[in-house]
């Protein structure tokens, strides 16, 4: 594992990124590209890499996934060390890491919640998207979720495109999720699963909704389901839509045709024989999850009636006073996504939930850099994390090539930090191995016909 | 079959790409590539282009054609016009290259890799 120490090595400036989800990988990339004397280690808390490549992007859509060949490329360049099962801040401290390198680059993602702050909300039958999205893909922490799929109607807050994410996969034919590498025990629970209709809330309307027009384009096509609107909510959206950039636009006509035009015979045929439903409801907050009185179990949820004030991706939801209960038996609230600190030496800004930086350097910390979600907080998708993360690359880049990172000195880089992990107990794992654990979860999926099967908790990663 | 047929070198392709720093790489490529295999396939260095490797999942693949060029560049499906609403710089000639398919009438064509301007764009998309 370690690396053999010669003079060579040891003059070449040594960074580690500390995370190895998109953005990890993309900034190791440009930086091994842009400086080849550099020495690049990745240290990721959990056994396996990719991040929300492997454990949010949903099942059905292998074909984001195939980043990873260019991630694994990365990973195995002779510049470049894999170090999984490593969690930095407490394994490792930033500062030991700082000690050991010339820079930090810090990418551990968005790993907390938005939490909807109502009454109600620890209910049995409430779950946040992202424990519910880590459940189906195989996160090792959420696998107790266990969602009681028994009911007919669940409500998702937030109109993102995590939130269409989790209708999708709820709404989905088994058969076509039955080829995807979603788990074995999400797949046998949403084969069992009484949901049939499934409503996204939220607080604006439409022409302010959050997700983009493919997975809207996924949800109006998936088989054996029908859309559901309310016609008044569409209300002066035809006028607005002139006036608004082509994406938005797009995305708009594609909700308004959904919404109000009468379908053609075959698309008509097709609603009709549908078994499940889908709406987006507009113009509602979440106040009050409401119980069960006997059980305690999530009964139903009542949502504040809202109307806009101004226009455009500016307007703001304002209470009408109005209230309107749904009843239903599952509430998963997709509100979002938030950075934590994971040490105390890092600055953090706790109301925008990132780390503050200027073109991904870390303010007031010289040698320190982020990039990814923790960046610019929770939003985009990947393509977005790879240009802000080539941006960090590049940053880091100049400040070497320019003398503000002073890199003269040797630093010991993974040889340190690998004794100090052995004095701790910790056992990394490495990118052969991650390799191992490949082949087996491949090998378990190609006997059950799907593309993977994911290993379900730590202790058998580590295991392999 | 007429793939083959196409791979015969005194029938290949022009094509001009300029990249991110203005640069013009003039490379050639068979009738049938998409212009993503051609980037691969002649190893342009583009940073991050094509990640999702040609299956309409990613808009990395973004480029800009000339008014005239676009024209010639054959039908766009809601699909990729999908993919490309995400794309930074969209312009009413942007295209997605593993979407375009090389054809002897598109000799000499210039394609433009858009910059990818800095941190400014993020914000916006986010949840609301
Ligand atoms: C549910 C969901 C679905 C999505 N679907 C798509 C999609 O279809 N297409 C698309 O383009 N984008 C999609 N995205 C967006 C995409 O996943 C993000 O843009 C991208 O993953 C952000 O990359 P990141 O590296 O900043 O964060 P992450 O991918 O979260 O990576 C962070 C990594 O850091 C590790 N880490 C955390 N804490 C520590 C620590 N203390 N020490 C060491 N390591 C640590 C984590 O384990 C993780 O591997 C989706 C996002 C979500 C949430
Ligand atoms: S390569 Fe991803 S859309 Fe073309």
């Amino acid at each position: 594992i370690s690396n053999v120490s010669t003079p060579f090595s040891s003059c070449r400036p040594k960074v580690c990124i500390v995370g190895s989800g998109p953005a990890g990988f993309y900034t190791a990339q440009h930086l091994i590209k842009a400086r080849p004397d550099v020495d690049v280690d990745i240290y990721e808390r959990l056994p396996v890499p990719f991040g929300l490549v492997r454990f949010g992007v949903a099942p059905d859509h292998p074909e984001v996934k195939n980043v990873i060949n260019t991630f694994t490329q990365t990973a195995k360049h002779t510049c470049c060390s894999f170090y999984g099962n490593v969690t930095v801040g407490k394994d490792v401290s930033v500062g030991e890491l700082q000690q050991a390198y010339h820079a930090v680059v810090l990418s551990y993602g968005a790993e907390g919640n938005r939490s909807m702050g109502v009454p109600g909300e620890d209910l049995a039958g409430v779950y946040s998207a992202k424990d519910f999205v880590g459940w189906y893909n195989g996160l090792p922490s959420c696998q107790e979720l266990s969602p009681d799929l028994s009911c007919e109607t669940a409500v998702i807050l937030g109109q993102g495109n995590v939130a269409l994410d989790v209708a999708r996969i709820l709404l989905s034919p088994i058969d076509i999720l039955k080829k995807t590498d979603i788990t074995q025990p999400a797949l046998e629970a949403l084969a069992e699963s009484h949901v049939r209709r499934v409503l996204i809330v939220g607080r604006r309307g439409p022409v302010q909704i959050a997700c983009t027009i493919k997975e809207l384009r996924e949800m109006v096509n998936l088989p054996d389901t029908r859309p559901e609107m309310v016609a008044a909510d569409f209300e002066g959206v035809k006028d607005a839509v002139k006036d608004l950039p082509r994406p938005r636009k797009r995305l708009t006509e594609l909700m308004l045709k959904t919404a109000m035009e009468i379908p053609g015979e075959k698309e008509q045929e097709r609603r009709n024989n549908a078994s499940r439903v889908w709406s987006f409801r507009f113009f509602r907050s979440p106040i009050e999850i409401m119980a069960d009185p006997d059980n305690k179990r999530t009964a139903g949820i009542r949502l504040a009636v809202n109307k806009l004030e101004g226009s455009g991706d500016g307007a703001r939801a304002v209470l009408t006073g109005e209230v309107e209960d749904v009843s239903c038996g599952l509430v998963i609230s997709s509100i979002g996504y938030k950075s934590l600190p994971i040490d105390p030496s890092v600055p953090f800004d706790s109301s925008k939930a990132i780390v503050p930086n200027s073109m991904g350097r870390v303010q007031q910390a010289a040698g320190l850099y982020c990039s990814g979600w923790l960046k610019t907080g929770p939003t985009g998708v990947i393509a977005t994390t790879m240009n802000n993360s080539f941006d960090t690359a590049r940053s880091l880049v100049e400040d070497m090539d320019s003398g503000t990172l002073d890199i003269s000195a040797a630093k010991p880089g993974s040889q340190s930090i690998s004794g100090l992990l052995e004095k701790r107990g910790v056992k990394p794992v490495i990118f052969s191995d991650w390799e191992k654990i490949d082949s087996v979860e491949m090998s378990r999926g190609e006997a059950a016909g799907k593309p993977r099967e994911k290993l379900l908790t730590v202790e058998e990663m580590l295991g392999h | 079959t007429s793939r083959t047929q196409c791979l015969r070198s005194d029938n290949k392709v022009t094509v001009n790409f300029i990249n991110r720093d203005g640069e013009k790489i003039t490379v050639k490529g068979s009738p049938g590539d998409s212009l993503l295999d051609i980037v691969i396939n002649e190893d342009l260095d583009f940073d991050g282009f094509g990640a999702c490797e040609g299956t309409l999942a990613c808009s990395t693949c973004h480029l800009i054609f000339d008014e005239d060029v676009y024209k010639n560049l054959g039908p766009v499906t809601d699909e990729e016009m999908d993919m490309l609403d995400l794309a930074y710089g969209l312009t009413d000639t942007s295209r997605l290259g593993c979407q375009i398919c090389l054809t002897k009438s598109m000799e000499g064509m210039v394609a433009r890799v858009p910059e990818s301007v800095a941190d400014i764009r993020q914000s916006k998309d986010g949840s609301s």
